[in-house]
């Protein structure tokens, strides 16, 4: 059977280039990079390649890079592992943020920390309005996500940063976390362009291994390590290197970084050409967050959320895996309870548009003839199923 | 350290003839039991079941737990022939077992010594031993009183060839008789609350149990199917292995939507799974089928539809939760350890089948004449033709 793999924002599959790196690594590079021999050595330069490679994909400095075991690890870091100063007691944060945000500050709450969750509008999009007027003198986090990963809505970043600075200028301390996981490797960024002082990335969402995430963290960023032991990473992340697993990462970093021009309109070529052809195929389908328009700065060019009102997420999900088309969506559906996706439901989107919303994500791997299979298959389950109902 | 445990097994005592058979069967049950804990012995020793074991008593005593036919499980200490040791250890005993016992504030601890001695030789008689070391207790053990005839404590001195047993606590087995002592059955496992805590009490009553899943991909997907499994591997904790026969139903369920009216679509489907299972436990050698079904839960629960769809069998169905409420249920289910699994939010059975106005009293003769529509005999060869089997292990 055909197999379609159009849930990258889930994870993505290995550059063959990774691969390689990752069983060379294993081979070659098995010593510990603490170690004061040859073989620690050696290890100890397949880290520092990779963390350069990473560091060069983001635009700064090898020094300012802290691998984790994730990218939630790399967000918690960011979060819990931030010094809130002596006035510090309140963070904001959006309520379209990963779970790991969420929780993290969920957490940050437990420790008596305020938390202030700014809204979205119906794509999935915040104000900078709402963030000047959250703002207090005590609060010192901001955490605000580049690209969501369920509808793909684009943040408005640039004009978030201007808020930040302004903040900033009145000589108060504030730091700025991005969630870039979807974004990383898809938009450009340059976080000390922006005044971002944390983002957070993570390997397996760009076709490297999975168990390995960064942080990059300003120079000067008050971080306090969430695990403690031999004092790697600067002492930020203790644990021995995952060798394998980063050096995989460098060599994935070093593709995206290489392919980086070309990869957005690519993958905004095919998103467009699923959108436009599904829509066009179902009656009735809709697409949740923002338009799939070259010309809007909200839409993501990996990310495709669409509604098939009338049907099951989970289950249109099943048809079409059965076909070989694997999707995801928000979240699993249950007939007890009905939690749907948090961030559908941010948007205020209706029962029938949560309950029957598909995930479509695509990667520079996927092809316009996969495109097109998708969209037939698509189509054809939905029609067929329809039928069943009735 | 607890080394020995005394077994008793109430029940299985009042089965005369078959006593050996069930005997051997509770030992081969605890034996697989206590398989991962180590070396253990299990052997019948002056008309009772005794278990020895070097493993960490938490750990037995939890295993043991999970063994039907136990009615209650006393941790004994294995002492050499002398004075001081079993009275050191009456005293350990007495304390474990007080740990037990919650008392109404201002209530004494009350407690009596038993000796027993088979071994003439040794040098006191039972009613000395019990006053030794009633002496010795109520002098190391603050606060406590004698009651020979209803005392809350009754701490046991064996005194045998080798060695002397001390024991006190009387900790509740899991009840029932042991596993596979009455025959088998076929479950009907959904994936929900309630068809593993039928299973479970079937088990309890000495039933073997094989499990029968009917799975409707592409409106179920693996990860339920995955989460049968799971169920069956706890099951499989109190028996040690559960034979799962999953059967593709989307055919049949198609079917149905396609061809007949919709309010008798959940009977309908529910006809043709229990025409499913009474052929799989014909095949399995299986004399009942099981199922989670508890009068007036749902529509497909009712009296006239548990009639219109038992109709079409001839093998005794039986419903352990017939007689239980929906909490009930639920914190058995929460005992036996299944409920976490069970509340995962994967569907168990579309309910995209459910209509919206099921039929709560359906008759016979509307379902016989709505099954015209269906190649019967065609779908359900066809659904065993696609029926895997999976051996699933504790």
């Amino acid at each position: 059977m055909r197999e379609v793999y159009l849930d990258n924002s889930a994870t993505t599959r290995p550059y063959p280039e990774v691969v390689k790196a990752v069983l060379a690594a294993m081979e070659d590079y098995y010593g510990n990079p603490s170690s004061l021999h040859r073989k620690g050595v050696e290890a100890g330069r397949a880290v520092a390649r990779a963390r350069e490679a990473v560091a060069d994909s983001l635009g700064v400095e090898a020094s300012n890079i802290i691998f984790t075991g994730a990218g939630s690890e790399a967000i918690n870091l960011a979060v819990k592992g931030l010094q809130p100063g002596r006035k510090g007691k309140h963070v904001i944060t959006t309520a379209v943020e990963h779970p790991a945000v969420l929780n993290a500050c969920g957490q940050l709450r437990e420790r008596g920390m305020e938390i202030t969750v700014l809204p979205v509008n119906n794509v999935g999009m915040v104000d900078p309005e709402d963030l000047t007027r959250a703002l207090r003198e005590d609060t010192y986090l901001v955490s605000i996500m580049h690209v969501n990963n369920e509808v793909g809505a684009v943040q408005p970043l640039a004009d978030i940063s201007a808020v930040i600075k302004e903040f900033r200028g009145a000589g108060r301390k504030l730091f700025w976390h991005v969630d870039a996981v979807q974004a990383y490797g898809k938009l450009p960024l340059r976080p000390p362009e922006l005044g971002i002082d944390l983002l957070s990335v993570s390997a397996h969402k760009v076709h490297g291994p999975k168990g390995v995430g960064a942080l990059y963290a300003a120079p000067g960023t008050p971080l306090k390590p969430l695990v403690a032991g031999g004092g790697q990473e600067w002492g930020l992340r203790s644990g021995t290197e995952n060798v394998p697993g980063i050096a995989g990462f460098g060599v994935a970093a070093g593709i995206i970084a290489r392919e980086a021009r070309e990869t957005a309109p690519k993958l905004f070529n095919l998103k467009k050409k699923l959108v436009d052809g599904i829509l066009a195929a179902v009656p009735g389908a809709v697409l949740n967050g923002p338009a799939c328009r070259e010309d809007e700065p909200g839409c993501a060019p990996q990310i495709a959320n669409i509604s098939f009102p009338g049907l099951r997420g989970e289950v249109l999900l099943h048809a079409l895996e059965g076909r070989g088309v694997y999707v995801s969506t928000g979240s699993a559906c249950s007939s007890r309870k009905k939690p749907g996706s948090h961030v559908l439901r941010a948007m205020g989107l209706a029962e029938q548009l949560v309950e029957g919303a598909v995930r479509f994500s695509i990667s520079t791997l996927n092809t316009a003839a996969e495109i097109d299979y998708a969209v037939e298959v698509t189509a054809g389950v939905v029609h067929e199923l329809r039928e069943l109902y009735g | 350290m607890y080394n020995t445990y005394l077994i008793r097994y109430g029940e299985i005592g009042l089965k005369g003839k078959n006593r050996p058979q069930f005997e051997r069967r509770l030992m081969e049950n605890m034996r697989r039991a206590l398989g991962k804990t180590g070396p253990a012995r299990v052997e019948r020793v002056y008309g009772r079941l005794v278990v020895e074991s070097e493993a960490e008593p938490a750990l037995v005593l939890d295993r043991l737990s999970k063994v039907f036919g136990i009615v209650g499980v006393s941790p004994a200490l294995r002492l050499p022939l002398d004075m001081q040791a079993v009275s050191g250890g009456a005293l350990q005993t007495l304390k474990d077992a007080a740990a037990l016992v919650q008392l109404p504030p201002g209530t004494p601890l009350t407690f009596k010594v038993e000796a027993r001695r088979s071994n003439k030789m040794f040098p006191l008689t039972s009613p000395e031993i019990n006053g030794q070391i009633g002496g010795y207790l109520l002098e190391n053990f603050p606060g406590l009183q004698v009651d020979v005839h209803k005392p809350i404590i009754k701490v046991n001195v064996e005194i045998r060839e080798k060695n002397a047993f001390v024991y006190a606590a009387d900790i509740p087995g899991a009840g029932g008789l042991p596993v596979g002592a009455s025959g088998k059955a076929l479950l009907l496992l959904s994936g929900g609350i309630d068809s593993p805590v039928a299973g479970w009490m079937a088990m309890k009553r000495g039933i073997e149990i094989e499990a029968v899943h009917f799975y409707s991909f592409p409106f179920t997907g693996e990860k339920s199917l995955e989460k049968v499994r799971d169920l069956c591997r706890i099951l499989a904790d109190y028996t040690s292995r559960v034979k799962l026969h999953v059967v593709h139903f989307t055919e049949i369920q198609k079917e149905i939507q396609k061809n007949c009216p919709e309010e008798l679509r959940v009977t309908l489907m529910r006809r043709m799974m229990f025409r499913l299972a009474e052929r799989i436990a014909g095949q399995q050698g299986a004399l009942a089928l099981v199922t989670g079904e508890s009068v007036g839960q749902v529509a497909s629960q009712t009296l006239e539809s548990m009639r219109v769809i038992n109709y079409v069998i001839n093998i005794p169905v039986l419903r352990p939760l017939v007689g239980m409420d929906k909490a009930e249920i639920i914190s058995r289910a929460q005992a036996i350890g299944t409920f976490a699994t069970s509340v995962l939010p994967y569907e168990d059975c579309c309910t995209l089948f459910l209509p919206k106005h099921p039929a709560t009293r359906p008759r016979p003769e509307q379902a016989r004449q709505a099954e015209e529509a269906l190649e019967v005999e065609e779908l359900l060869a066809g659904a065993l033709d696609r029926t895997a089997v999976e051996i699933i292990k504790s």
